[in-house]
């Protein structure tokens, strides 16, 4: 008998420690929840409707390109895939899950993150992709991101990551902690309506490059983003947003490996910088941040300039006249101009 | 690999499952092979040096043992033919020449120990992918003084016909790597483990829930306690903070020190436990100590075994020490002269002590004043026996013991802080700065908080300690988890706690960076 409680106590006992992991690890992990860069990627996941154009990259696309704005205009469908700092190699996992569900038109990748080799940052990293449904483009999106410090198993079972923010807990996080992720963007674009000009006191200049070559990583990776939608048939745009800063400088020696990359393999490359006049941005006007990225008004203007270039170059079909995906996208522009104009 | 981490549990788990499964002769090789893969994680340079040391030992041990057996052979041959006298006399020239072949034995397994702690950092090597570079690399072999002391002391065993020789060259192997001991001890003799790594051994129930129960508690005092503290000790010692700041820092680092490093001894022994092997103990309730000399047969109990059995006897019984008394008798008295080879053989001892920490002042001055403190309290010992029988009431009192172990304790830590600094003016400067500041103000100022750690840490910290203390206090006569066993409900109910409590409050993962053990890293 006494061999028969131990046993039943000793399972019991693994079966606890297992439910506390799962719970202390979601509530933990919930923590986080209030920053609105958590809930990027979440929103794609039940949408149902094909697209013109799939954006993927960083800040750059998610505050830059607005799906709803491209329809009202230009009648073109699109999502935007993008997440904070997000590398060559997540745009590249999370651009092969997005072609598994659809056969877009055009991908358009932003540029910018190709001066990155590595990981910049970890918690910034892990943000983005915790907002991914499980499958194995998640999985290789983590191995693909994982820092030297960080284990495979912690992505498994978060309370191995987030076990150090048990005293910053508050009653929300027991609350929501099992709560689906709540898509708070347009189609993906994540909406800023606040006005911070750029600093013209602020004379810093940029540093110099040391090495003026894009990481190899970097550009294997575009490589295989090239591959796979040459495979697919689609389309692959490349794009540099916008730039007023100085933390984000875009060197024209970056520009001009881009130039000679698109050259070769027969891609389309569109350098929005330097051409504000062109585009029509006021930096006094059209950034949240000082110039680091742009608000809901100068996204506006970029959306309207490179869906002309869309619509004329790329020969991408207005479905203004489709009924039923104009009441569909009628209804997100409503949404989109709600909080535009609730804010 | 460090103990502290999921691989390290990963490795156990399936080196007990694949223990348990092969046939129980070949028991031995898989633990051998469980050895090398352990090692292996060290690097290939390690590898060599914990090779380079199983050989010599082996080789010096095989020739002792050869030489016992044809000595035995010998006088038993010529038992009716040889006098007494010519026996003793062939016994005594054999030995001398055993004698020559262990020091050869001892002297190239200590060069290699010092050329690695001590050498490398001035004529060390690296390999590349060129090949070797050399150069002032100093070498960093996981284990090296704990194999080293375990092979010396077998060798010396063998030497003094205490040992069995082991004639199998990978079963010599596997006593000198047995890898649960090589990071951070203990320091076993070939009594202790050589036969239980040859016996086969059956899965145990109870063996292997209370082994598992003490790798839990091991980690419960290393990442929830140790760790936790660790930035507190940082801050202090990187501000080179003084007044109450040094005293917390002693009390701080013994607290961190003793869940550190018996904690590592806790998943050590837990981790040999599961299969079947018992490790000696390393520690006894040290914290519990009413004097110094108690306290170092309760700390790093194999460390101090070895340093009596290799070193001290040898050393008190040499013709030197023997001349030594003499002429202390002759010119200063029979008493000083009775004392004087004891109390050079503890001073010798307390130094080699501190050298084999490290070859830094802070390790010296660290050994010599252990010594010290024991040789004065050993000579105030008539005194405290007359207070003694004069107040047997309040000697035996429990507000006395307390008293006694407290002052124990504080002693202690205050030689322990040399640690810290590792800077001997320095700590001398800071101990000194207690007497001219008076800023015990601060720290209910707000003060506690700026070391780095948050006032909820400091709540865990203190639930830990006082669960330490009850469950060592619950322990002296039979360890808890042999106690839980016995009640499965409850123990099964301390397990998942210690578990969850483990994996919530633990100091592990990113953002911290103190998972090394203390006595694994800076004491290899």
């Amino acid at each position: 008998m006494k061999k028969f409680i131990r046993i039943i106590s000793f399972v019991c006992a693994l079966l606890i420690v297992l439910g506390a992991v799962i719970c202390f690890g979601a509530v933990l992990q919930d923590a986080r929840h209030d920053n609105r860069e958590a809930h990027l990627l979440c929103g794609y996941y039940d949408t149902t409707d094909p697209h013109d154009v799939i954006f993927i990259g960083d800040c750059e696309v998610y505050e830059g390109f607005i799906p709803a704005t491209l329809f009202e205009e230009y009648g073109i469908t699109s999502f935007v895939r993008g997440s904070s700092q997000q590398t060559v190699w997540q745009s590249y996992h999370i651009l092969a899950e997005t072609l598994e569900k659809e056969t877009p038109r055009a991908v358009v990748f932003n540029v910018l993150a190709l001066h990155y080799g590595e990981t910049p940052l970890e918690a910034i990293s892990r943000m983005a992709i915790e907002d991914m449904e499980w499958s194995e483009h998640k999985l290789d999106a983590i191995k693909a991101s994982m820092t030297d410090e960080e284990s495979l198993l912690s992505y498994f079972l978060p309370i191995l990551r987030y076990h150090a923010r048990w005293s910053e807990l508050d009653s929300d996080d027991f609350k929501h902690a099992f709560d689906k992720h709540v898509d708070i963007t347009h189609q993906g674009y994540l909406m800023q309506t606040d006005i911070d000009p750029v600093d013209t006191s602020d004379t810093r200049k940029p540093d110099d490059l040391l090495n003026t070559a894009l990481p190899k990583r970097a550009m294997e990776y575009l490589d295989k983003m090239t591959a796979l939608c040459r495979e697919k048939g689609i389309e692959l745009i490349l794009v540099k947003a916008p730039t007023n800063s100085v933390r984000y400088y875009w060197y024209p020696e970056w520009d001009a490996q881009i130039v000679d990359y698109a050259e070769e393999n027969g891609l389309a490359y569109y350098s929005m910088v330097g051409k504000d006049e062109e585009i029509g941005l006021d930096w006094s006007q059209d950034t949240y941040d000082k110039g680091l990225h742009l608000n809901v008004f100068g996204a506006e203007k970029v959306t309207s300039y490179f869906g002309k270039i869309l619509a004329e170059n790329h020969g991408l079909t207005d479905h203004r006249d489709d009924a039923e995906l104009s009441a569909i996208w009628e209804e997100r522009i409503n949404s989109y101009y709600n909080e535009r104009g609730e804010k | 690999m460090n103990f502290a981490s999921f691989e390290f549990l990963a490795f156990l788990a399936v080196l007990t499952l694949v223990y348990f499964l092969v046939p129980k002769k070949v028991q031995w090789i898989v633990l051998l092979l469980g050895s090398v893969v352990f090692y292996a994680f060290a690097g290939f340079v390690s590898f060599f040096f914990l090779l380079f040391a199983i050989v010599i030992s082996y080789i010096t041990v095989q020739i002792l043992g050869k030489r016992i057996e044809s000595l035995k052979k010998y006088l038993e041959e010529t038992k009716t033919t040889l006098t007494k006298d010519e026996r003793k006399a062939y016994r005594a020239k054999h030995k001398n020449t055993s004698l020559v072949i262990l020091c050869i034995g001892i002297f190239v397994m200590t060069l290699s120990l010092v050329y690695v702690k001590y050498l490398s950092s001035m004529i060390g090597f690296k390999i590349t992918e060129r090949g070797i570079s050399f150069g002032k690399y100093a070498l960093e072999i996981m284990g090296i003084s704990y194999y080293t002391f375990i092979s010396i002391g077998y060798m010396i065993d063998v030497y003094r016909e205490r040992a069995a020789v082991e004639r199998n060259f990978f079963r010599h192997a596997l006593f000198v790597s047995f890898f649960p001991q090589l990071a951070m001890g203990p320091i076993s003799r070939y009594a202790d483990t050589g036969e239980q790594l040859k016996a086969t051994h059956s899965f145990d129930a109870k063996e292997a829930w209370c082994g598992f129960l003490r790798i839990l508690w091991g980690f419960f005092k290393k990442l929830v306690v140790a760790d936790a503290i660790a930035p507190a000790i940082g801050f202090i010692v990187s501000q080179k903070l003084g007044g109450i700041y040094f005293i917390l820092l002693c009390l701080f680092y013994s607290i961190r020190i003793y869940g550190d490093f018996t904690g590592g001894i806790d998943i050590v022994l837990g981790s040999a436990q599961i299969l079947g092997i018992k490790l000696p103990e390393n520690f006894n309730r040290p914290f519990s100590s009413k004097s110094t000399a108690e306290y170092w047969n309760r700390w790093h109990m194999t460390m101090g075994n070895w340093f009596t059995n290799y070193i001290f006897y040898p050393l008190s019984l040499t013709k030197t020490m023997q001349k030594l008394s003499k002429w202390g008798r002759a010119k200063l008295g029979t008493g000083v002269g009775k004392r004087l080879p004891v109390y050079t053989a503890t001073i010798i001892t307390w130094l080699a002590t501190g050298l084999w920490h490290g070859i830094a002042w802070n390790f010296v001055v660290w050994g010599l004043l252990n010594g010290v403190v024991i040789l004065i309290s050993q000579e105030l010992n008539p005194l405290y026996e007359k207070f003694r029988a004069r107040f047997p009431k309040l000697w035996n009192s429990a507000p006395y013991q307390s008293f006694m172990a407290v002052r124990t304790f504080l002693l202690m830590s205050l030689i322990r802080v040399f640690d810290c600094y590792c800077d001997v003016p320095l700590t001398f400067d800071r101990f000194f700065s207690t007497f001219y500041t008076f800023n015990i103000g601060e720290i209910f100022k707000g003060g506690l908080l700026e070391l780095n750690v948050s006032l909820t840490q400091y709540i865990v910290i203190a639930v830990g300690i006082v669960i330490m203390t009850a469950v060592s206090r619950l322990s002296a006569e039979k360890p808890l988890r042999e106690v839980l066993w016995g009640k499965p409900i409850l123990g099964n109910a301390i397990m998942a706690i210690l578990c969850i409590a483990i994996l919530v409050f633990g100091s592990y993962g990113l953002g911290f960076d103190a998972s090394a053990f203390i006595y694994g890293g800076t004491f290899n």
